[in-house]
């Protein structure tokens, strides 16, 4: 009588299970990869109505962030500019490009620049600028080197980890509240200077929360 | 068995290379996998709107307009009813000579740093009107001139809340009080440039040369 399975049949089971369990490994790994605000938010970069670089702005031309983001040492958010911020500059400087031509609209009209918002975060999530950005926690921390962005994109997970890690342990993410707005600048800790890190968080009592109720209100 | 792996493998390479890697540069909105709760019917600042004609859900404030609930007892700058402070004017509609204010060190320093954000990119950081636009033609006078340093403080207070010709209005930018720290500053600069050596304090002669 003629075996149905060859003798190597009986190993069968078991390479079934492993490789189920490598099959399983991969999915996970995928889906870890795959599915966080790391992956899914960044590297956003929206087509913009305008052109605008930040890398000619902010970075050659170096006009200070809050030239144009005036609100972020003041409030919550952190205004875009209107035209006529723009305008100010570009009634004279370019007063033709057809790159503008949705800016000199907005001027004209009242109507808005239609910009395309890039960090959006949750609804269910408050967040703050002017707090930050006045404790010496610089734009780069969260944003990236924007002053070298020709169009912005996200560069920061921005997710609930991301936040808490700078929370649970702000002192290595310190500026002087002067070098803030210079996103060239090095942080507190990479001058070597920790210590006066964390004098600034005993002085100031920087208390970032870490309880729910802080972030979710 | 064989089959299998290299199917997995294929599986692989196909996931990675429509899914690119993490932080690649994409023109398509962030997808929400969970998004319960992210996105709820309110508006937040600068947020569009569908209901105004305008589009915009923050509302501009009609005119004449006075904040509900204040006295100008408890707050001073309620309905801005210094001629001086909130227009630079005298009673007799003259532009004011002299500041609101003392004029100490804090408000020397507020000022500069805020002329160094808005002022600076046309007026130059020494108020000589060589900003980064000047190479774009754009004719910035130097604060220097007998013109500007004749002027009352009062009617540079009025250029920046209302512009002046080719210039435009920083009075969304600048707190009248923030824009009278900016007019200490610029007469700051206008004596710096016109210094002698008998301004320098005698003991910090020596540091000159
Ligand atoms: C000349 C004006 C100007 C200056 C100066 C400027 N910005 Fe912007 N910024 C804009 C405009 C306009 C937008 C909206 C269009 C866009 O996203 O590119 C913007 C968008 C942004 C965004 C993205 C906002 C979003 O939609 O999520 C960030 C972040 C940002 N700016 C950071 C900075 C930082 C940091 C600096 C200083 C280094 C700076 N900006 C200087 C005009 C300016
Ligand atoms: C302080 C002055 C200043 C301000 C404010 C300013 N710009 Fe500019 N912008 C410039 C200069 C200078 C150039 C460079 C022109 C060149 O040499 O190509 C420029 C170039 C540009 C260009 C390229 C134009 C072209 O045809 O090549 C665009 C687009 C632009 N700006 C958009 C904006 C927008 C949008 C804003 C408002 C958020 C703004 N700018 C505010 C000074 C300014
Ligand atoms: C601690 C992190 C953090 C820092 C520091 C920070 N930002 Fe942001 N920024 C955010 C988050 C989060 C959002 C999204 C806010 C939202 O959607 O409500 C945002 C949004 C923005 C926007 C879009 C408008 C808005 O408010 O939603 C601009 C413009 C911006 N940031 C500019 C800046 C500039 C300029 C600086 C530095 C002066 C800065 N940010 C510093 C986290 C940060
Ligand atoms: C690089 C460091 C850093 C990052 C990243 C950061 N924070 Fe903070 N955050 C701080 C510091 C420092 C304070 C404390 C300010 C204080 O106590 O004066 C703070 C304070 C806060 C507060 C308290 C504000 C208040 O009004 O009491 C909130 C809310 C907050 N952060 C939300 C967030 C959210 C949401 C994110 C993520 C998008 C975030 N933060 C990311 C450093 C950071
Ligand atoms: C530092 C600010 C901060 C604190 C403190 C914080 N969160 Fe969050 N949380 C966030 C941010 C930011 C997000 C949005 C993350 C995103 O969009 O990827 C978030 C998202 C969430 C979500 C939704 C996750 C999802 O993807 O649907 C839950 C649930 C949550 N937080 C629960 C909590 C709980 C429970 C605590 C207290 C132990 C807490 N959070 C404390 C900032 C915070
Ligand atoms: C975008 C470029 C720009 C910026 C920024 C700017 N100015 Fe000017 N400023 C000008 C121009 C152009 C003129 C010449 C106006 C004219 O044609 O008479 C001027 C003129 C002036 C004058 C002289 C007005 C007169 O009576 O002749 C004063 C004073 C002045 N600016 C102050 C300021 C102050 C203070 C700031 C900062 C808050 C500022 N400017 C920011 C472009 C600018």
């Amino acid at each position: 009588m003629s075996k149905i399975f060859p003798k190597s049949a009986n190993a069968l089971p078991l390479q079934i299970v492993i490789f189920l369990a490598i099959a399983g490994g991969v999915a996970t790994a995928a889906v870890t990869y795959y599915s966080t605000p790391k992956y899914l938010r960044v590297g956003y970069q929206p087509v913009q109505p305008v052109p605008f670089e930040h890398s000619l702005h902010a970075g050659q031309l170096g006009i200070d962030c809050r030239y144009c983001h005036a609100s972020v040492e003041k409030s919550a958010t952190s205004s875009v500019p209107a035209a006529q911020t723009c305008m100010n500059c570009h009634s004279i400087v370019k007063p033709q490009s057809p790159l503008l031509e949705p800016v000199r609209r907005s001027y004209e009209t009242g109507e808005p620049v239609p910009w395309v918002k890039v960090h959006v975060a949750p609804d269910y999530v408050y967040f703050n600028h002017s707090v930050h950005v006045n404790r010496g926690v610089s734009c780069v921390e969260c944003h990236g080197k924007v002053n070298e962005m020709t169009a912005v994109w996200h560069d920061k997970s921005h997710s609930m980890g991301f936040c808490l890690d700078c929370h649970r342990d702000p002192a290595n993410y310190l500026r002087e509240p002067k070098d803030v707005f210079n996103l060239d600048s090095p942080t507190l800790a990479a001058q070597g200077r920790l210590e006066k890190a964390h004098q600034n968080i005993r002085d100031w009592k920087i208390m970032p929360p870490q309880s729910c109720s802080g972030c979710h209100r | 068995m064989r089959q299998a792996y290299y199917s997995l493998v294929f599986l692989v390479l196909l996931t990675v290379s429509i899914m690119g890697l993490r932080g690649l540069r994409s023109t398509s909105a962030p997808i929400e996998v969970f998004p319960d709760m992210d996105r709820q019917a309110k508006y937040k600042p600068q947020a569009a709107s569908k209901f105004f004609a305008d589009g915009r859900a923050d509302r501009p404030i009609p005119a004449g307009t006075v904040p509900h609930g204040r006295t100008a007892e408890a707050d001073p700058a309620f309905l801005r009813a210094d001629d001086f402070r909130y227009a630079g004017k005298t009673s007799d509609g003259s532009w004011a000579r002299g500041f609101p204010s003392e004029v100490n060190r804090e408000l020397l320093q507020r000022g500069r740093d805020r002329f160094q954000i808005y002022c600076l990119p046309c007026h130059g950081a020494l108020g000589d009107g060589n900003g980064i636009t000047r190479a774009y033609n754009m004719v910035v006078p130097s604060y220097h001139d007998d013109r500007l340093r004749a002027m009352a403080e009062g009617e540079i207070f009025n250029t920046i809340t209302h512009g002046k010709n080719t210039m435009f209005s920083y009075a969304d930018k600048l707190s009248p009080d923030e824009r009278w720290a900016v007019v200490a500053y610029v007469r700051a600069l206008q004596r710096a440039a016109h210094g002698s050596l008998a301004d320098v304090p005698p003991d910090k002669r020596g540091e000159l040369k």
